[in-house]
């Protein structure tokens, strides 16, 4: 897996959650939960849906890592020990 | 057609998800209706097996219009055949739902190769006219029948009309300020120990296993209702109706404006996981729109949890004919004093506004004291 298709599976990820979501106008430094708004709830099913589909585990502690849609990438390229 | 609050007037009927001949059980859904709080299943309270429908789909009917006749399989002398889904918002008496019916004496006679084909096929026999001896159904009748079994039915698209439901939002608020007598308290409840469980709960879970605040808060209401029955009912022309069950309604926003707040049932014995799985499950189909009408209708109380969108406290107005709103605000760290000293500490405020017509704020004040007494020991609740 990629840089690229880990933004890609972030992007389908968060379209399921906020459907109305144009992946070319994000700020992939603002918040998520503001830009996109996204509750508790939503963040919970995100996480839940990231770590099913990149099969790792990403621990609450962690969550504030998932904040901005860059600093999710970064956290995920890690996570996952992707090439850049 | 069910009321769904005490605003709704109307609904539409989409589909029928059942047919003339099925049993259907309680809690079984068999139509879906269009409100103004979007497509909502209808789930019924009677056992029995379906008649006929009354109502052609995407017909507009007013609330308490019959919609199917269900003959009753419950032996009772002369069958009963009643009405789907007269379920009421409120526990008022029933609308005129049942008339009499000379019992069916219907049992098929079938023989024993249909039979078999008609379960492996999957068929129902209920529905089948049988061309045999005293008509007998056939093998060659439920082939007959299978091959012109109808493509399943595409699925109706759902929809969510905001303006609809802001409409549906406008008329049931206006009512509420019109008519109680609001009173609000709030009290800002100490959440240390509630959020270090939860946490030290999460870490050993996989995401799709966690709890949400919301959950425990959810719980520790329910829980504390049960000393505080006088906040949990409906207020009707004949004065305050405790509750049967304590069925806490949850305001959940829906994306692009508008909240319903569907209950979870018995919410104050269900186990914090299962109260979890309900409250995900509930968040999913509200925003997709697939709720269903008895979890529109049961609500004995409404919790909203605004905190998530970083306000600190929320004031509510009921929702009719309920009498009490819960509000959680976000949870903020501050100075708290313990053993003479200022400390910082994590802090939810908890609001009630409740109908003086069903309770004084004396009585309040125990119920919030009671919410944050429960919130102290969250392994307990």
């Amino acid at each position: 897996m990629t840089c690229k298709d880990l933004t890609a599976a972030l992007i389908d990820e968060l379209g399921r959650i906020a459907p109305e979501t144009d992946a070319s106008r994000l700020d992939p430094n603002a918040e998520l939960r503001e830009e996109l708004d996204i509750d508790s709830m939503d963040f919970l099913n995100l996480v839940t849906a990231l770590s099913e589909r990149l099969k790792i585990d990403i621990p609450e502690t962690d969550y504030s890592k998932l904040a901005t849609f860059s600093h999710a990438v970064d956290y995920l390229v890690l996570r996952l020990g992707v090439a850049v | 057609m069910p009321s769904l609050g005490a605003d709704m007037e109307a609904g539409t009927l989409v589909e029928w998800l059942k047919g003339p001949g099925d049993r259907v059980k309680r809690g079984d859904i068999v139509a879906v209706v269009e409100t103004q709080k979007g497509a909502i299943e209808v789930d019924i309270f009677e056992e029995g097996v379906i008649e006929r429908w009354l109502v052609e789909p995407g017909t507009t009917v007013p609330v308490g219009t019959p919609l199917a006749l269900i003959a009753s399989t419950q032996p009772a002398p002369g069958a009963k055949v009643s009405t789907v889904a007269a379920v009421p918002a409120a526990p008022t008496p029933m609308a005129p739902s049942s008339v009499e019916q000379p019992p069916r004496a219907r049992r098929a006679r079938v023989s024993p190769a249909a039979r078999r084909l008609a379960a492996e096929r999957g068929a129902s026999l209920d529905r089948l006219t049988g061309s045999g001896p005293e008509g007998a159904i056939l093998y060659s009748d439920v082939e007959r029948a299978a091959a012109a079994e109808p493509v399943p039915r595409p699925t109706v698209p759902r929809r969510l009309d905001l303006a609809e439901m802001r409409r549906a939002i406008a008329a049931a608020m206006a009512r509420s300020k019109r008519e109680i007598p609001h009173y609000y308290l709030c009290t800002a409840i100490e959440l240390t120990r509630g959020l270090a469980w939860l946490e030290g709960t999460n870490a050993t879970r996989p995401p799709a296993q966690r709890l949400l605040l919301a959950a425990l808060l959810l719980k520790a209401v329910a829980r504390a209702l049960g000393e505080a029955p006088e906040f949990n009912g409906f207020f009707t022309a004949h004065g305050f109706q405790p509750g049967a069950g304590i069925h806490v309604g949850t305001a959940i926003a829906i994306r692009g404006g508008g909240l319903v707040a569907p209950a979870i049932r018995d919410a104050d014995k269900l186990s914090l996981d299962d109260l979890m799985a309900q409250l995900r499950d509930l968040v999913a189909r509200a925003r997709s729109g697939a709720l269903r009408s008895s979890e529109m209708s049961d609500p004995t109380i409404t919790v909203t949890n605004l905190g998530e969108r970083s306000v600190e406290t929320v004031f509510g107005v009921i929702y009719p004919p309920q009498v009490a709103l819960i509000g959680f605000g976000m949870p903020v760290e501050r100075p708290w004093t313990a053993g003479g000293q200022v400390v910082a500490r994590r802090v939810i405020s908890a609001t009630l506004a409740a109908d003086h017509r069903a309770s004084d704020g004396h009585r309040g004040a125990l119920f919030l004291a009671d919410i944050d007494r429960r919130l102290q020991s969250p392994e307990k609740l």
